[in-house]
């Protein structure tokens, strides 16, 4: 693959705020100068389903996605997703799992269980985990759909990417004014729970 | 000159825009509908979603006669609908451009199925540029009408999930405005009126213009060769493009066709004589190979790759490995598999949809269904599990009138079909039914607004594409002037109501039609009804309430029934259900 692009890719449910969060770290990145491809999912795979976007940076890139193996760091908005995509990381790539479990249709009607041992299958993998509970980040900050903003501070801490622009002012630019101080306050959260 | 990041849909639209179009049409679908929706915010041209595709085309040629620069978009499916007037169109040529966005699905994310929509053009003979990322989405679009124009042809542009719903920098010029292009429309009935005699002129005339378009320097020039490599060459296109770039870089001799039709046979040729061994590397079926091998020239492809399904650097890097092609990287995955016994998580209806109750109660009532495209597809997923066949557009009811002929089990069938895709081509099947004395039950699950692709109009919503009152169509009036006895009107979450229906329409001899009536829940307006709960001390944990599928009841940690705060939007079926009267109001406001 193209030497020094970088892959990333996001998973959670539909209505998590995927796209956000995908589309403010695209900013950023394009503000620093890199160049970026992002892919997005619509339609019927919204309507409560698993959904993933990815997104690759580098000084050229050509594909916005990538398959299975080849990812630098993934993102899950939910435990069954990190499970459902892990696969999809490279050997020692990075795994960033918010600790929401969200049962899935099989689940809701009682036919099988939520796995519990989720966090103890995926530290089998050679890659590094870090969870966090961004749901109750965002709701101390009294605004649950902040989520995606908490883990997207969490996730440019973890790839290294703090430095490379003014990330307020890049969330500032992607959300209404009024919801601007709340995602400040969710990315500064995010920050400091990876150390 | 301004770089910002687009979506491939949006790039279309913005190339439109500048290329003056008039009018911009076309029925949703994922992934193309965006490129109407963007367009319409732009502001300058007319906007318009159609009620199908093939009457969006009709449109667009009709505008495009006159003079006008239409784009009219569809998803590759959509494509079939309109190939009646798209075949004739390319004999009878445009005036003003017209170009036809194929917006296909290679792996259905959201579709039926995947048909490559490239042999669209070698068959209808409509010239077909396939763009790669969003630049060339703009540029593309743009000189799709100026060739269109110049050669007299309608054009089309081939997209994919990938093109479309992937977003890329493009370099635009913010200061461009808005200049509609008009030409002086001049009556020509040898080109216009497609008698036979004037067809067969045309015929000649248009396979003229094709050789001289593939002779434009302008055309020639979207087809571009990087020469690495003497030995290995690929000839790629599209999506497929920046799969082959990432997986093997300038390793390896590329040869890129923007035109995928008709091809630049010239160039193809150049390419072959400079590589030693040729290697096709295109998603879904073998059109550039059988074409290259047409002409002639030694090459693989599909022996290596994949006929069906998405590509990705992967699939491409591990495939043509098989060939002796070394990739720029190794992969090195965290896991040779995907971890097993991972619970599914498939799309499911929303909390509170109005197409909920009816699905659970069609089961209930035991009556075949055939259903139709669109989210109350979702209806034939467990645990509502409330459809036996469903195809494509419009084809609810019209199947259904098949199936009468030899009902299995004896059951009277229903034709369940959407309020869009009713007024899409569902429409037909049901006055067929009164026509030919079939004995089904057209049923329509109005919701107002055409739900799956994001909430568009249509034409029973009582409102144009931009928010102008107009018209709002009923079905029950249709069913009625179309020869029903009596139609069958229902609120959508009133359970008694529609299980009457169904019975009712299963019993008797008269000509019955239903309609299901709610808006659906994510309409901004919407009110929501009072929250539900679960009164444990009366619940006799027989689960009937799980069986709605309703993603806001879960079973909790003791096997009683937990109503999730959150999601529910107190539609109260759940509560109808219930026979111990265990699902309550929690919440007594009304309106939250």
């Amino acid at each position: 693959m193209a030497q020094g692009t970088k892959r990333i890719m996001l998973a959670g449910v539909g209505g998590q705020g995927i796209l956000l969060a995908s589309r403010i770290l695209s900013a950023g990145l394009i503000k620093a100068g890199y160049d970026v491809k992002s892919s997005e999912v619509h339609g019927m795979a919204q309507r409560g389903g698993s959904v993933v976007t990815q997104l690759s940076y580098g000084e050229k890139v050509y594909s916005p996605i990538v398959g299975a193996g080849a990812v630098d760091l993934l993102i899950t908005l939910e435990k069954l997703e990190a499970l459902r995509y892990v696969h999809f990381l490279k050997r020692n790539g990075i795994l960033l799992m918010n600790e929401r479990e969200i049962p899935s249709l099989p689940i809701l009607t009682g036919a099988i269980d939520y796995p519990q041992d989720i966090k103890e299958r995926l530290s089998k993998y050679p890659i590094s985990l870090y969870t966090i509970d961004a749901d109750r980040e965002a709701e101390k900050l009294g605004n649950l759909r902040v989520m995606n903003v908490v883990l997207l501070g969490a996730m440019v801490k973890l790839a290294d990417l703090e430095d490379l622009v003014d990330w307020p002012s890049v969330v500032a630019e992607s959300v209404k004014p009024a919801y601007r101080e709340v995602n400040f306050k969710a990315f500064g959260a995010g920050k400091d729970l990876v150390r | 000159m301004q770089k910002i990041i687009l979506s491939g849909n949006e790039a279309v639209a913005r190339g439109a825009f500048e290329a003056g179009v008039g009018l911009g049409i076309g029925y949703p679908g994922t992934p193309s509908t965006e490129i109407i929706e963007v367009l319409e915010k732009k502001g300058g041209s007319e906007c318009a979603w159609s009620i199908n595709e093939k009457v969006a085309l009709e449109q667009a040629y009709g505008a495009c006669v006159t003079g006008l620069r239409s784009l009219v978009t569809m998803k590759h499916v959509g494509v079939n609908v309109a190939a009646d007037p798209l075949f004739t169109f390319a004999y009878m040529g445009v005036n003003g451009g017209l170009v036809i966005v194929t917006a296909d699905d290679p792996g259905m994310h959201s579709s039926q199925n995947e048909q490559d929509n490239r042999w669209y053009a070698l068959h209808a003979k409509v010239p077909m540029l396939e763009p790669s990322n969003s630049q060339e989405c703009l540029d593309y679009a743009a000189l799709a009408f100026d060739l269109s124009e110049r050669y007299d042809v309608p054009f089309f542009l081939r997209m994919v999930t990938r093109v479309c719903h992937s977003r890329s920098l493009v370099e635009i010029d913010p200061e461009k405005v808005y200049k509609r292009q008009v030409r002086d429309y001049e009556r020509d009935v040898s080109k216009f009126v497609t008698l036979p005699a004037h067809a067969r002129a045309r015929r000649v005339i248009l396979e003229e213009n094709l050789a001289k378009l593939s002779k434009d320097v302008e055309a020639r020039a979207v087809n571009t060769m990087e020469l690495t490599d003497q030995d290995v060459g690929i000839i790629t296109s599209g999506a497929s493009y920046n799969y082959v770039k990432e997986a093997f870089g300038d390793r390896y001799s590329v040869l890129k066709l923007g035109l995928v039709y008709p091809l630049d046979q010239k160039t193809i040729r150049d390419f072959a004589r400079q590589v030693k061994k040729i290697y096709i590397v295109e998603e879904l079926d073998p059109y550039l190979e059988f074409n290259v091998r047409a002409m002639g020239i030694e090459c693989e492809g599909k022996k290596y790759i994949s006929p069906f399904f998405e590509l990705n650097p992967q699939i491409v890097a591990t495939s043509l490995a098989k060939a002796g092609l070394e990739p720029l990287e190794e992969l090195n995955p965290a896991a040779k598999e995907p971890a097993a016994d991972v619970p599914v998580r498939p799309p499911i209806l929303c909390a509170g949809c109005p197409h909920r109750a009816f699905f659970y109660l069609a089961r209930r009532e035991k009556v075949t269904v055939v259903g139709d495209i669109g989210c109350y597809t979702l209806g034939a997923a467990p645990p509502l599990d409330g459809i036996d066949v469903s195809a494509c557009m419009g084809g609810g009811y019209s199947i259904a009138l098949g199936l009468s002929l030899n009902p299995p089990e004896g059951k009277k069938i229903f034709g369940v079909v959407g309020d869009s895709t009713f007024y899409h081509s569902g429409i037909t099947g049901a006055i067929d039914a009164i026509f030919n004395k079939r004995d089904i039950i057209p049923v329509v699950l109005d919701n107002r607004i055409t739900a799956m692709t994001g909430h568009q109009q249509n034409p029973g919503t009582g409102q144009t594409m931009s928010g102008e009152d107009t018209f709002m169509q009923e079905p029950e009036r249709i069913f009625m002037a179309v020869g029903y006895d009596r139609v069958l009107e229902v609120n959508a979450f009133d359970l008694k109501g529609i299980r009457d229906a169904i019975r009712d329409a299963k019993d008797t001899q008269d000509r019955v039609a239903i309609v299901i009536k709610s808006p659906c829940r994510l309409l901004k307006g919407v009110k929501k009804g009072p929250l539900m709960e679960v009164d444990t001390e009366v619940c006799s944990k027989c689960k009937s309430c799980l069986r709605l599928g309703c993603p806001a009841i879960s079973l909790g940690d003791d096997e009683y029934p937990v109503i999730d705060p959150l999601s529910c939007t107190g539609c109260g079926v759940c509560e109808q259900l219930c026979k111990k009267e265990a699902i309550k109001v929690k919440d007594q406001e009304v309106s939250r």
